[in-house]
């Protein structure tokens, strides 16, 4: 410290124009600052070792006790068992609900008022919403990863190769849930209202993306409804790449890993991911668009 | 560090605010003039209603006035936002802390969400936090934290980024009379030491004598501006209140010898007269009347308040809807 600091507190606490930052070029400062809204988001998540334990439990149950318990009546059509088959689905449902609170979670920011420490800084609107949609998407990531590591536990090689595309759909599927989350916030203002309209849209978002079945053989409107699921296009080719793994029989890749088609054409893995992606800052930029107007 | 030739800290002219309500509007704010001078104190009081909140809401940028202007720190509010943001603190009634985050992590965020460089942010955070009293608590979550402390991390966290002026609205409500003290301890200390001009509101009259001028808004204008000492003695008159043996007797002696009215307010003959002190013996030679009590009140700004609006402050408190009270005025 300087003697500045400690004999002239004065001149220190005046109104300097010496620390106004240089103004940067406007895309370098908002991505500044859509950085300070999304470390907050880690460094909240960091301060919160309960969220984490709980947020585990509810996958942990699926696989392993819904898992074993329906294993005996399931017939997977080979040697696959169904807890396997479950795996990458639950794994994508895990993120679909730390994801979604997530992005709910700007509700809390605002009924706490902090949302207006946000509001009133010299940053855009933008920003706020970029920085909660990754912010959330990277904790509920991170989250995953504990699950993640369990992957052995189903019969499935820990191979590096898989372990990164399933990371990267798990991005990808927070990403979008997250997305989905601030878009609600920014029309639900209550508490009280946004836990039950979020947990109406993620149980059917969770049912009908094939996460807890397979796809195939499915009567007709229920075929429908999961290829309207976004959901639904992380499921699939997180799956594809699990099972893809093992050496699966023709019978049980059929069953199991059907292939996805829209109107017949048979959508490539590359295509479900692009989909989900577009379909992601689409819901981004309206949240930005529906804050920015109505807050 | 020159401050010497700065112009005024806000400067408002014409500043106007309509709401639309269904197919009437209502004007909150209707066309104000404001100039608040650098380094000054400034209090902002008036009735619940009175266009105080949407008129601090247009000088921090939260809102855009309907027409008029308004430069604060020397920037337009609407066309230069940014800049004027990054020159004002803001400390708003209700808390807008991060309470999961601790003392420190809210104000590295808030240097962050400034664009304070990492050096000056660090030494920044270690002046508010100590001129507040809570650097020992830096570490601690916001949860833990009193109502008073809260509220004294808010400022600190207003003065993070070194603004040219702080916004303070309401900044001691629902405190107890310490911390209260406190807080302006902490503003007194924060004017001594730089040239920060204060822009606050405030329910409580006490607290106004702390600011150089007081503007009074009422019906969405401003009713009257000038120093709280101005403005005690333009209503100009002490109040006598007297406990008597017969109230009627004494309010016709009165009123035949000293040649004043009185009347009876909550239950004492009350008297309004230039020099309270002057007239009180004669009440006991003049009167006649058997004197219980005598007491003899200077004009404060509670009676400055009640001239200009015809409310004390405390009936105006509380939730109230606004009602344009006279819609065809102007």
């Amino acid at each position: 410290m300087t003697s500045r600091d400690t004999t002239d507190r004065a001149a220190a606490v005046g109104p300097p124009v010496d620390l106004l930052p240089e103004v940067r070029s406007d895309m370098t400062h908002q991505l500044r600052a859509t950085w300070v809204v999304t470390r907050r988001e880690l460094l909240r998540f960091k301060q919160d070792k309960a969220r984490m334990v709980t947020m585990l439990l509810q996958p942990l149950l699926f696989i392993f006790v819904m898992g074993t318990g329906l294993g005996s009546i399931v017939n997977t059509g080979g040697g696959t068992s169904f807890r396997t088959f479950l795996f990458p689905g639950v794994l994508a449902t895990s993120v679909l609900f730390t994801a979604a609170f997530a992005g709910i979670s700007l509700v809390w920011d605002r009924e706490f008022g902090f949302l207006r420490e946000m509001m009133v800084a010299p940053i855009s609107r933008a920003s706020i919403i970029w920085g909660k949609c990754l912010g959330g998407a990277i904790v509920a990531t991170g989250q995953s990863l504990v699950l993640l590591a369990l992957v052995g536990t189903v019969g499935i090689p820990y191979s590096p190769v898989l372990l990164l595309e399933l990371i990267g759909c798990l991005f990808l599927g927070a990403l979008l849930l997250t997305a989905l989350g601030v878009l609600l916030s920014t029309r639900i203002k209550t508490i009280q209202a946004a836990m039950p309209i979020s947990q109406l849209l993620i149980m059917p978002m969770m049912f009908l993306s094939g996460s807890l079945f397979p796809i195939s053989g499915l009567p007709e409107w229920l075929a429908v409804l999961t290829r309207l699921n976004p959901l639904t296009y992380v499921v699939q080719p997180m799956r594809h790449f699990t099972l893809g793994q093992l050496n699966l029989t023709a019978a049980e890749q059929e069953r199991l890993v059907p292939v996805l088609t829209w109107f017949g054409w048979e959508v490539p893995i590359g295509v479900q991911l692009l989909a989900v992606a577009v379909i992601t800052l689409g819901l981004i930029s309206m949240a930005a668009r529906v804050f920015r107007t109505t807050e | 560090m020159s401050n010497a030739v700065r112009g005024p800290a806000i400067e408002v002219h014409g500043l106007t605010k309509t709401y639309k309500s269904g197919d009437s509007a209502v004007e909150a704010v209707r066309g104000i003039d404001l100039r608040v001078e650098a380094g000054q104190t400034y209090g902002f009081l008036g009735p619940n209603g009175a266009g105080k909140s949407t008129t601090i809401e247009m000088l921090c940028t939260i809102r855009n006035p309907t027409s008029g202007t308004a430069r604060v720190a020397g920037f337009d509010v609407v066309r230069e936002r940014d800049q004027v943001r990054r020159r004002i603190g803001l400390v708003f009634q209700q808390q807008t802390l991060d309470l999961q985050l601790t003392a420190e992590q809210n104000l590295r965020f808030h240097a962050d969400l400034y664009g304070l460089g990492r050096a000056d942010a660090r030494r920044r955070i270690d002046e508010v936090l100590e001129m507040v009293a809570l650097a020992d608590r830096r570490s601690d979550a916001v949860m833990k934290f009193s109502g008073g402390m809260k509220r004294r991390l808010e400022i600190a966290r207003g003065l993070v980024h070194a603004p040219q002026v702080l916004f303070l609205d309401e900044p001691t409500i629902g405190l107890d009379p310490q911390t209260r003290a406190a807080i302006w301890d902490y503003l007194h200390d924060l004017r001594q030491r730089t040239e920060i001009t204060v822009f606050v509101t405030t329910h409580y009259m006490d607290e106004a004598e702390h600011c150089d001028r007081i503007a009074i808004m009422d019906h969405g204008e401003i009713a009257v501006e000038d120093t709280p000492e101005a403005l005690k003695s333009s209503i100009g008159t002490d109040r006598i209140a007297l406990r008597t043996d017969d109230d009627e007797l004494a309010i016709a002696r009165v009123r035949e010898r000293l040649g004043v009215e009185a009347g009876v307010h909550e239950g004492q003959v009350t008297i309004a007269v230039a020099d309270g002190a002057q007239v009180v013996p004669r009440l006991f030679t003049e009167l006649g009347v058997g004197i219980r009590s005598v007491t003899v009140t200077r004009p404060s700004l509670d009676d400055v308040f009640m001239t200009y609006t015809g409310r004390t402050i405390r009936d105006s408190e509380g939730p109230q809807k606004f009602v344009p009270p006279f819609a065809g005025r102007r």
